[in-house]
């Protein structure tokens, strides 16, 4: 499948990454050689993301999402199925178009302490992609290095610079964090739950940074998340992932307020809202926990925990994509 | 890195932490003044032993030692002919000559050995020479002839004619006052040994040494061949500090690395370490060197190397693959990952720059051990064969039974000398602990 051509910037390049028929299996051993079966991270995925876009891959934990953002960056080894970047799938580069692949694509992670080695300043973590990409000139790497830091709004860059990152507090690791990602100017910038675990009152901020920072660069954007209710402001696309799979994606608005999935119905109806509403409805949450990633259950994935299941079908049958309205495909018999 | 120097900073808290640095830096500052003004060639040349040595006593123990006790134990006199008043007479073919040869002497004790060192330059006709001993109170003692060839050396204390004309060894007969019973005490005064001397050539001249041998000398005393203790103590110091930094270095950044490409690479890479770690560290060590230096070679370059290829896989190579293996799973290690950093650089810079400053403490307290290692081997016997060092000293006093003989300081001295490094490394090492550990908790 693919993901239909609404592409908001017109850009006639075709998709900046996609994914076809993406798996990353982790095989489980015992004895280090007895194969005992695989956890199944990270199980057919398709989609294209577009140049300057910003998407949002939202899930419970353990779905499978960071499993799929570490599959992008290449620190995984796709089981099966490829991604591709400008046309190019990665399987076919070479090491130093591999490398070259790396410097076009940003990584944010969730823990910005952890993000950081402790033993360097920000001017030696900054400096660091740029040694590992031939920036030979330490002027040069000065220079950029005050640019990302001015980018991120840590200024006076100057400042930053020489502090370790235990001095600082957790939103200016994330941005230093971000700084680093965005000073190999990259087209990508994967942000793996980038303010999980950050204060309430700098989250914002920080999306906001991000968002303005892909607006400024047309850059493409991708968001994990388990939590839909920013996902509004700064994403233009959502991915539901469930169990390893994309089970719903739509444009946002779309998305959030005609969810087909019952499990896209049933994260959304966990979202507390500040909604006099709520105490009238009955929420529908799903029993249940997420399904192993060992063993997913044949058919549907969701179909046990599905309060809409169609016996025969669904426990029997891996639901196709289908388009229930125009530009949403969603993965669930109900839409036949 | 500017953790570490901030760590280090921090020492001047630490009160032992400076005695410990003082230690080492007194050690490091005389290794270097050591080493330049005994150099490399000339220390092998001292240590070898021999005639250098002929004008020193033997197994004299230190001077400071004996005169804090409160003895007066004599120092060893050279009395030259180039400063005696000599008086010449020419004849036809020859000449006669009259060397006087003066010294006071004003000890409590007798000199350990009495020697005439004579050189003659004659072409073809040896001279003659005759001896007069004369004492302070005015006796004279005829010590006999000789015809000294170009350089002989009359040992005085071994004329068993003298001796049993004296009764008494000649190098106490000779200073001792007269008077037959009891034991036998000291003259003070001025001696005199007079030479008369014929030549049969007119351009043959002739010289004396007579060295009267202390029973102190300097400020570590002599071995069994007159050697200075001196020379092997301070040549001890740059040798042990040496091979103590050099294995400590050499082991402990080839096991990190190590450990640290274990860890990274995972897999059979790690299996492979682990299990020949694992050999490594039940193999005696000890046994193995003696193995090599009976065998093979007990020069202290081939050891250095033999004990650092035995250290690269010890034990500290499950500590570090402990330490490590949380580490590789950190986020920044696979942000660097993720921005393209090789697998080498990895390693050497995001991995083990990580528990550097854990590794700081260990690496200091593990110099001494090396440097004890290397005293052991020597007092086996399998010290370098030409070097100085404090372990062949220890050796040399336990060949000699030192203590049996109660060259007490032959066996001290050193031993002291160990001590004072393995304290030192081992106060700053502490501190160092008390200093960088609490940051495990932060990093």
């Amino acid at each position: 499948m693919n993901a239909p051509a609404r592409d908001m910037r017109g850009s006639a390049a075709g998709p900046v990454l996609s994914a076809r028929d993406l798996h990353t299996w982790f095989e489980l051993r015992q004895w280090g050689f007895l194969r005992v079966g695989s956890v199944r991270a990270v199980d057919g995925v398709n989609f294209d993301l577009q140049a300057g876009e910003s998407v949002a891959f939202v899930g419970e934990s353990g779905c499978g999402k960071s499993s799929l953002a570490r599959t992008l960056l290449g620190l995984h080894q796709p089981t099966r199925g490829e991604v591709v970047f400008e046309g190019r799938p990665l399987g076919m580069l070479n090491s130093a178009e591999r490398k070259a692949y790396l410097a076009r694509v940003g990584f944010v992670q969730q823990d910005p302490y952890g993000a950081l080695p402790p033993f360097m300043d920000v001017r030696r973590i900054l400096h660091e992609p740029l040694i590992v990409h031939g920036v030979r000139n330490r002027a040069e790497r000065e220079q950029r290095a005050q640019e990302a830091l001015e980018e991120v709004r840590l200024s006076p860059a100057a400042d930053f610079l020489s502090k370790f990152p235990h001095m600082l507090s957790g939103g200016q690791q994330q941005r230093v964090v971000i700084a680093r990602a965005l000073i190999l100017r990259p087209k990508l910038i994967i942000a793996d739950e980038p303010v999980s675990m950050l204060d309430a009152s700098v989250r914002v901020e920080i999306l906001q940074l991000l968002r303005s920072i892909q607006r400024e660069h047309g850059l493409t954007l991708a968001f994990i998340t388990h939590d839909l209710s920013t996902v509004r402001h700064f994403a233009e696309r959502i991915f539901v992932m469930y169990a390893g799979r994309i089970v719903e994606q739509a444009e946002v608005n779309e998305l959030l307020n005609h969810p087909q999935h019952p499990y896209t119905q049933a994260l959304l109806a966990a979202i507390s809202d500040p909604d006099p509403d709520n105490a009238r409805h009955q929420r529908e949450v799903p029993p249940g926990e997420p399904p192993s990633l060992l063993k997913p259950p044949d058919g549907c994935r969701f179909h046990p925990r599905c309060n809409r299941m169609i016996a025969g079908t669904c426990d029997r049958q891996d639901p196709p994509d289908f388009e229930p309205r125009t530009g949403h495909m969603t993965a669930c018999w109900l839409y036949r | 890195m500017r953790p570490l120097l901030e760590g280090l900073r921090r020492i001047g808290r630490y009160p032992s932490a400076l005695v410990g640095l003082a230690i080492i830096l007194a050690l490091v500052g005389t290794a270097v003044f050591t080493v330049v003004t005994i150099p490399y060639g000339q220390a092998l040349e001292l240590w070898r032993g021999g005639e250098t040595w002929r004008m020193h006593p033997v197994n004299a123990r230190p001077a400071w030692v004996d005169r804090i006790a409160g003895n007066n134990l004599p120092q060893t006199i050279i009395v030259s002919s180039d400063d005696a008043p000599i008086t010449e007479e020419p004849f036809v073919g020859g000449k006669r000559l009259r060397i006087p040869l003066e010294f006071d002497f004003d000890y409590g004790g007798f000199p350990s050995e009495l020697n005439l060192f004579l050189t003659s330059s004659h072409a073809e006709r040896e001279p003659f020479v005759r001896l007069t001993w004369e004492t302070p109170d005015g006796r004279q003692l005829n010590l006999g002839g000789r015809r000294p060839a170009r350089e002989e050396r009359v040992s005085i204390s071994q004329d068993w004619e003298l001796e049993r004309r004296l009764g008494r060894v000649p190098h106490v007969g000779l200073f001792a006052a007269p008077g037959d019973d009891g034991p036998p005490e000291v003259l003070d005064g001025r001696y005199r040994l007079v030479l008369d001397a014929i030549t049969f050539e007119e351009d043959a001249r002739i010289g004396a040494d007579l060295v009267v041998y202390g029973r102190v000398h300097g400020l570590a005393g002599t071995d069994h061949q007159r050697r200075d203790l001196m020379v092997a103590l301070l040549w001890g110091i740059p040798v042990a500090l040496a091979f103590g930094l050099i294995a400590a270095v050499g082991t402990t950044v080839t096991t990190l690395v190590i450990a640290a490409a274990g860890v990274w690479y995972g897999g059979w890479v790690d299996a492979v370490i682990q299990r020949l770690t694992e050999v490594n560290i039940i193999l005696p060590m000890l046994p193995i060197l003696v193995m090599v230096g009976t065998l093979y070679s007990t020069s202290i370059w081939v050891m250095l190397g033999v004990v650092i290829a035995l250290g690269i896989f010890s034990a500290g190579i499950k500590m570090y693959r402990a330490m490590l293996l949380p580490i590789r799973e950190s986020p920044y290690i696979e942000a660097a990952r993720a921005y393209g950093a090789g697998n080498a650089r990895i390693i050497l810079r995001y991995m083990i720059p990580r528990i550097l400053p854990v590794l700081i403490p260990t690496f200091v307290t593990l110099i001494p051990t090396f440097v004890f290692l290397e005293a052991s081997l020597a007092l086996l016997g399998l010290g370098d064969p030409v070097l100085p060092t404090w372990g062949k000293v220890m050796n040399d006093a336990q060949t000699q039974s030192a203590l049996y003989h109660g060259f007490y300081y032959w066996v001290l001295s050193p031993a002291a000398l160990l001590m004072l490094t393995g304290l030192g490394f081992a106060m700053l090492g502490f501190a160092l602990d008390r200093i960088f550990n609490p940051r495990l908790r932060t990093m």
